[in-house]
């Protein structure tokens, strides 16, 4: 068991797999000698070569499409895109070609690759580096999306996705990068889909992934001093996600909150609320109650930012409306 | 490699010093094109009889292209392409009945009826697609080719694309990639002068797409596509420079395509006289034929066996294709990703 930075356990997930397997390549802007934006790929260009670490021009397009390529072709590319809002160029590559592939190719071939999405934060970046795009991506077919919220999952979610047989995206909280935890020197390997109860409770449930975890598990500690004891259910993966566990913990609270830092509308909450609308209906006690960022770009000042982003705060305001 | 033909504005390049083929070469190439020629017609004629759905676009009048680039590679090459990629699957010696069934969305297709004319793929020939998206394959013609320098083999891959995804943003960025790391691809435009039913002068600012990556450094060329034997020179020219490690480079084929871009495109955008002009002056097929007689290298007679031949292989494939049963219901489920 060591402590190590959140950006740090990513770090050694990417060089454990490339250790492993001399099939799995790093693409990305900066990832080579800068060592990523973020410092997550730093040292690993010393360490495997720049053959299998690469700087990339800013072309978002050929990055993500040269990768599918690649993968067609058997190698395990792992992509980084410097800020989940230039995936929007990335679109086609991802959307059209990577997630139908095995589908329309007749299972014939498997596409073995990863892309990594920093995404929110509130670290002040502006409307045009800071937005949470996931449900975008957790809405087509073909796509797989988890959102690590420890370092222990920074590190369990990375090398699952690399060994995963189909792409993977990886969405990468920015204000976590920083965030010290313990991981252990051995992990068991984790499964895509399957969620981590963060916090048992009686009273109400609180759906959440990545950031918005510890938000969650602060509010649950402020709702404990009211004697209301919430759940708090970390998703980690978001496509597929773990409709199981989210009934099963309904069941025991009968209220529902969902919280992410994406906007509210038409977002992953969105899903959730729906799903558990129809299949947990019968143990619903209270309004489904979703917590999310306003429907508006994100705002550069900092106050207006921080009013924006969802707080301790609003999430156990949540809890206590549907409790009402 | 020098670019020898900037004729500019797409007409078709000057013959110059004809590359003679060897008898078994003219046969190969004659009959991979009429293969390709039948089997065309039969989806077109299956098409108006309502047994394909969607999407078909015909490669009638640009096979001289795909069969030369193919007489110019070893195994091992990969191919990608676009949505006008039956002729690619048949060059590539992918099965025409299995081709045709998919055409039709039947079980025994290549993609098991869920991709269609425009998806099908082949790991045992190395074809990977038939892709939708104008100018997509190309970035991933790159990834293919990064592939093949990462694994050290001097494999090089075939990325095609028209004139009118020669305008897409993406290419650009492939170029540059491609040209940057020095990868064996080798970026074949086939102009066939309309991009759906825009004329290239219509579409783009510059005509001459051989010089598309001149700001890379990427060498071109533009080769008369109607002619097989100056796409397979063109085209081993280009394959030997790719596999020495000298990168990318770009050959422009100079083609024409009979029908319209797609079976509901009536091709009002142009005159029956162009069309007609480019079939008795140029067609690509006839060109291997009547040579072939001239140099008293065949007989009539053996010629009609060969086209016996290819009807064959055509009507058994259009006769599978109909039989063929439907996928079945179980299958809209299966694919998606691999079930964990």
């Amino acid at each position: 068991m060591s402590e190590v930075r959140f950006g740090q356990a990513i770090n050694r997930a990417l060089a454990d797999a490339m250790a492993a397997d001399e099939s799995v390549v790093l693409f990305g802007e900066d990832v080579a000698a800068p060592g990523g934006p973020f410092g997550v790929t730093r040292g690993l260009l010393d360490r495997f070569g720049a053959e299998r670490v690469r700087d990339t021009p800013i072309s978002e397009a050929a990055i993500v499409g040269a990768a599918v390529g690649a993968a067609m072709s058997g190698l395990k590319p792992v992509v980084e895109i410097m800020f989940m809002d230039f995936v929007t160029l990335s679109m086609d590559a991802l959307v059209n070609q990577a997630a139908k592939a095995r589908f329309m190719f007749g299972g014939q071939y498997a596409l073995p690759m990863v892309v990594r999405l920093p995404h929110g934060g509130g670290i002040n970046a502006g409307p045009q580096h800071s937005q949470c795009l996931e449900a975008w991506l957790a809405h087509v077919p073909g796509l797989k999306v988890v959102c690590p919220a420890t370092v222990a999952d920074a590190y369990a979610l990375t090398r699952a996705a690399i060994a995963d047989p189909d792409p993977v995206i990886v969405v990468e909280n920015k204000s976590l990068y920083a965030v010290k935890g313990e991981l252990p020197e051995s992990m068991p390997n984790v499964t895509i889909g399957k969620a981590d109860i963060a916090r048992p409770g009686r009273d109400a449930t609180i759906v959440t992934y990545g950031a918005m975890r510890d938000v969650s598990l602060a509010a649950a500690s402020a709702l404990a001093k009211d004697g209301i004891e919430a759940e708090v259910v970390d998703l980690r993966s978001l496509q597929p996600w773990d409709e199981t566990a989210v009934l099963a913990s309904l069941a025991r609270t009968h209220r529902l909150v969902i919280a992410h830092e994406a906007v509210e509308a038409f977002g992953i909450g969105a899903e959730i609320a729906a799903r558990m609308a129809d299949i947990g209906f019968d143990e619903l006690d209270g309004p489904i109650v979703r917590v999310g960022a306003p429907f508006m770009p994100v705002p550069f000042a900092k106050e207006l930012e921080a009013r924006y982003r969802p707080d301790a705060t609003r999430i156990a305001d949540a809890v206590r409306r549907t409790l009402a | 490699m020098a670019a020898t033909s900037h004729t500019g504005n797409g007409q078709f390049p000057d013959a110059g010093t004809p590359v003679q083929f060897t008898r078994d070469e003219e046969l190969t190439a004659y009959r991979e094109m009429l293969l390709i020629r039948r089997f065309e017609e039969k989806a077109g004629q299956l098409y108006g009889m309502g047994f394909i759905g969607g999407f078909c676009h015909l490669y009638i009048g640009q096979e001289a292209v795909v069969v030369g680039m193919q007489m110019a590679i070893k195994p091992g090459d990969q191919v990608i392409t676009t949505y006008r990629d039956h002729g690619h699957m048949l060059a590539t010696g992918m099965d025409a009945k299995g081709v045709m069934a998919e055409l039709t969305g039947r079980s025994g297709g290549y993609s098991r009826g869920k991709g269609g004319s425009m998806h099908m793929f082949s790991k045992e020939k190395n074809f990977y697609g038939g892709h939708g998206i104008v100018g997509a394959n190309v970035p991933l013609g790159a990834g293919l080719a990064f592939a093949n320098k990462y694994r050290g083999n001097d494999n090089v891959c075939l990325t095609y694309f028209g004139d009118g995804a020669a305008n897409q943003g993406q290419v650009y960025e492939a170029f540059n990639m491609a040209k940057l790391w020095h990868l064996p691809v080798i970026f074949i435009i086939e102009n066939n002068r309309y991009a759906m039913g825009t004329a290239i002068e219509r579409a783009a600012a510059t005509t001459d797409f051989s010089r598309r990556g001149a700001s890379f450094d990427i060498p071109g060329e533009q080769v008369d596509g109607m002619d097989v034997r100056a796409v397979r020179a063109a085209g081993e020219r280009a394959v030997k420079r790719a596999r020495a490690g000298e990168g990318p480079c770009i050959l422009e084929m100079l083609t024409y395509r009979y029908r319209g871009h797609s079976m509901s495109d009536p091709a009002k955008y142009r005159t029956r006289e162009e069309v007609e002009r480019v079939r008795e002056e140029r067609d690509p097929i006839e060109r291997v034929r009547r040579r072939m007689l001239e140099a008293g290298m065949i007989k009539e007679d053996e010629l009609k066996k060969i086209d016996g031949e290819i009807r064959s292989i055509v009507n058994a494939a259009a006769e599978f294709a109909q039989n063929d049963p439907e996928p079945d219901a179980s299958e809209l489920w299966t694919d998606v990703l691999l079930p964990a």
